[in-house]
């Protein structure tokens, strides 16, 4: 039998006492907060983002959405707030935690959005969305306070695929992506491509690492299939895995193997190995979003970011330089003017 | 009553040793305790927007709860709730798209909801009869399930369900689709209606009926409820299909009353939070209301004070909750 005497509350009173305790401390310990500015200091605009899976520090995706909402705090002024969920169900409601504040402009990073972004722009029309690597999930248009931000990676993954054609000794190359989405393969239909493109009798190995999320967060998993390639005979593999890809350039760094990075500049993950990165400005994308709502010019749609846009390209600077020779690099700029140009068509499957 | 008093003072405790754990947090992290408590309580319980949100985190908590708290009564732990979870909402997603146009909207929500409770219970099903007639312990037997689901909703879908590049099957016809409660732009729907009067009917079932008397002699005293002539191998198997069914009803929640499609990860998570929300209502029916609705705040909560505190926190309050509650079930059967 369980009954209530004074002893029993002693625990509760006990409590009460530490936590009255901790909240008084608590708030003489931090620091002040900011005062919402009014007037001529108020922000110009509000601009809320959640992240993906991964979270804000992946040193990848993520991590340059992230310097591209920063940029544009210190240079347009705005004032931004930003959520990580913790797990799938969560990530539905962080958006519409934000878009009730009535924000100006909502942005989701990741292609997982896209369906939750649809029905928040349809319920709430005065604010603007942006989703990036948005996948529309009908065939109907999106709402036209949602702008679909995706990238023509099959275009950067073609030159970063014939670098890696024109610099193999061993002619085998390989590629190592996440998870298998059309997304994904995206990568790989483009760097498959370019490789064939300067080296029509190269092989080319792939492999992914796996159907669900987390594939884009597995560097123990990452490393053993870019070790089974570069044991296999490639001497350069080519990464679209997220923070898998930490095991990716790890196995290229034992090995002594080149390997190529993605979405920001790799280089600094491994200068003895990254020959160049294909690089996806989502920084520019997140950033541009932010100024034309600033500017009053934003709208909805569905816009694709290609080489022509500068939204994807290839890293070639004094850093690489050791690794990527001249006459390498003076062919894929011709290369990227020819895809730029239409002379050459890039398949995305 | 003892065993209300009990609650209420196991459920402060918990909320005030939470509060405790999660203001020594919040200083470790540089924001002020005062501050983000306050806030966390205005943007959940001070707002129609933010409260619509708890209720909606609430709402298959209850479920998950009664996947838990039902079993436990029959003396069976049903920790596969989310594989439960994940099979009913995968099976009711597909049926309900499936559905003839046309059909009346009442219709339609009872055969998707029925199918979800089905699928549910076919798995809670599977678990109790392993147990029953194989031996095998119930818990180790949930965690294959799970494991096995989760793999096969994933093969099934990218193989053929998902509809373009999306993670997420083809979206129910409107019919299907449960009305939200117009909480202010918050997903609550009338299935928080509908979590209150399963609980009430669960309540019912344990407390009046031969059905429920048998499940908790069952759970009481496994020997003496067999010499005694009840049907014990039969009761427990039952127990765990309706436990299951309630954990498909959450997968129904999800699908039919807010994304409207299956996907990838939905609901995660939902069905072990539901151990916890049973194990601070103590097995009890409608305490678990009170229980969802202290994790549906904390999680809503979490969110709404992101900015201020890293999101592992509200991991850790959920887990604070969890360790008083079991530390005060232990005291009791010492």
């Amino acid at each position: 039998m369980y009954r209530l005497r004074v002893r029993t509350w002693r625990l509760v009173a006990a409590l009460v006492v530490v936590n009255a305790a901790l909240l008084i401390i608590g708030d003489a310990l931090a620091p002040a907060r900011p005062q919402p500015a009014t007037g001529a200091g108020a922000p110009r605009a509000r601009i809320g983002l959640v992240f993906d899976v991964g979270g804000k520090d992946d040193r990848s995706f993520n991590d340059v959405a992230w310097r591209g909402l920063v940029r544009a705090r210190d240079q347009l002024g705005v004032a931004i707030t930003t959520i990580e969920p913790s797990d799938g169900a969560d990530r539905e409601a962080a958006l519409r935690q934000l878009a009730a504040q009535h924000l100006d402009l909502v942005i989701g990073v990741g292609f997982i959005f896209s369906a939750d972004l649809e029905r928040l722009a349809r319920e709430f029309p005065d604010v603007a969305f942006a989703g990036i690597d948005y996948a529309p999930t009908g065939p109907d248009q999106p709402p036209p306070n949602l702008a679909g931000l995706r990238f023509r990676e099959h275009e950067g993954s073609f030159i970063v695929g014939a670098i890696a054609g024109l610099s193999t000794r061993t002619r085998t190359v390989g590629f190592v992506g996440g998870m298998k989405i059309p997304l994904i393969r995206k990568f790989e239909a483009g760097y498959v491509a370019g490789v064939k493109h300067v080296c029509p009798d190269c092989k080319v190995f792939s492999a992914y690492a796996g159907t669900e999320p987390k594939a884009f967060a597995d560097p123990a998993l990452g490393q053993e299939l870019a070790l089974a390639q570069y044991e296999g005979g490639a001497d350069i593999v080519f990464h679209a895995s997220g923070k898998t890809g930490a095991g990716v350039i790890a196995a290229a760094r034992a090995k002594g193997k080149r390997v190529i990075g993605v979405d920001s500049d790799q280089f600094h993950e491994a200068p003895c190995c990254v020959l160049t990165s294909m690089v996806k400005q989502v920084d520019v994308a997140v950033f541009d979003a932010v100024a034309d709502v600033v500017a009053g010019r934003f709208r909805g749609g569905i816009r694709e970011l290609g080489l022509a846009d500068d939204g994807v390209g290839f890293v070639a600077n004094a850093d690489n330089a050791h690794l990527l020779s001249a006459d390498v690099v003076t062919r894929a700029r011709a290369l990227a003017a020819d895809v730029i140009a239409g002379r050459i068509e890039v398949p995305s499957q | 009553m003892t065993g209300r008093a009990r609650t209420i003072h196991l459920t402060v405790v918990a909320l005030l040793a939470t509060m405790a754990v999660g203001s020594l947090l919040m200083i470790v992290a540089g924001a002020s305790p005062l501050h983000a408590w306050g806030q966390l309580l205005q943007k959940t319980l001070g707002e129609r927007q933010g409260f619509g949100q708890v209720l909606f985190r609430a709402t298959p908590l209850v479920f998950t709860g009664l996947a838990v708290a039902v079993p436990l009564r029959a003396g069976l732990f049903n920790i596969g709730g989310e594989g439960q979870l994940t099979a009913a909402a995968l099976a009711c997603a597909v049926v309900a798209a499936a559905l003839p146009p046309g059909l009346p909207a009442p219709l339609a929500v009872l055969i998707a909801t029925a199918v979800a409770f089905l699928a549910g219970a076919a798995v809670g099903a599977a678990t109790g009869a392993m147990r029953i007639y194989r031996g095998a312990h119930e818990v180790i037997v949930a965690i294959g399930l799970n494991a096995i689901i989760a793999g096969v909703a994933l093969w099934l879908g990218n193989r053929s369900l998902f509809v373009g590049e999306s993670t997420r099957t083809a979206t129910i016809p409107a019919a299907a689709q449960l009305p939200e409660l117009g909480l202010a732009g918050s997903n609550a729907s009338v299935s928080a209606l509908g979590a209150l009067a399963v609980a009430a009917l669960m309540a019912w079932l344990l407390a009046r009926t031969r059905v429920g008397f048998t499940w908790r002699m069952t759970g009481q005293g496994l020997d003496a409820a067999r010499a005694a002539g009840l049907p014990v191998d039969r009761a427990r198997v039952w127990a765990m299909t309706v436990a299951g069914g309630m954990a498909g009803l959450a997968g129904a929640h999800f699908v039919l009353g807010h994304k409207h499609a299956y996907e990838d990860g939905l609901g995660r998570g939902v069905g072990f939070l539901g151990i916890a929300v049973a194990l601070l209502a103590q097995g009890e029916a409608l305490a678990i209301i009170g229980a969802a609705l202290v994790f549906g705040v904390l999680g809503q909560g979490g969110l709404a004070i992101a900015s201020d505190v890293p999101k592992e926190m509200v991991d850790v309050l959920q887990a604070v909750v969890v360790l008083v509650a079991a530390a005060s079930l232990g005291r009791r059967r010492a």
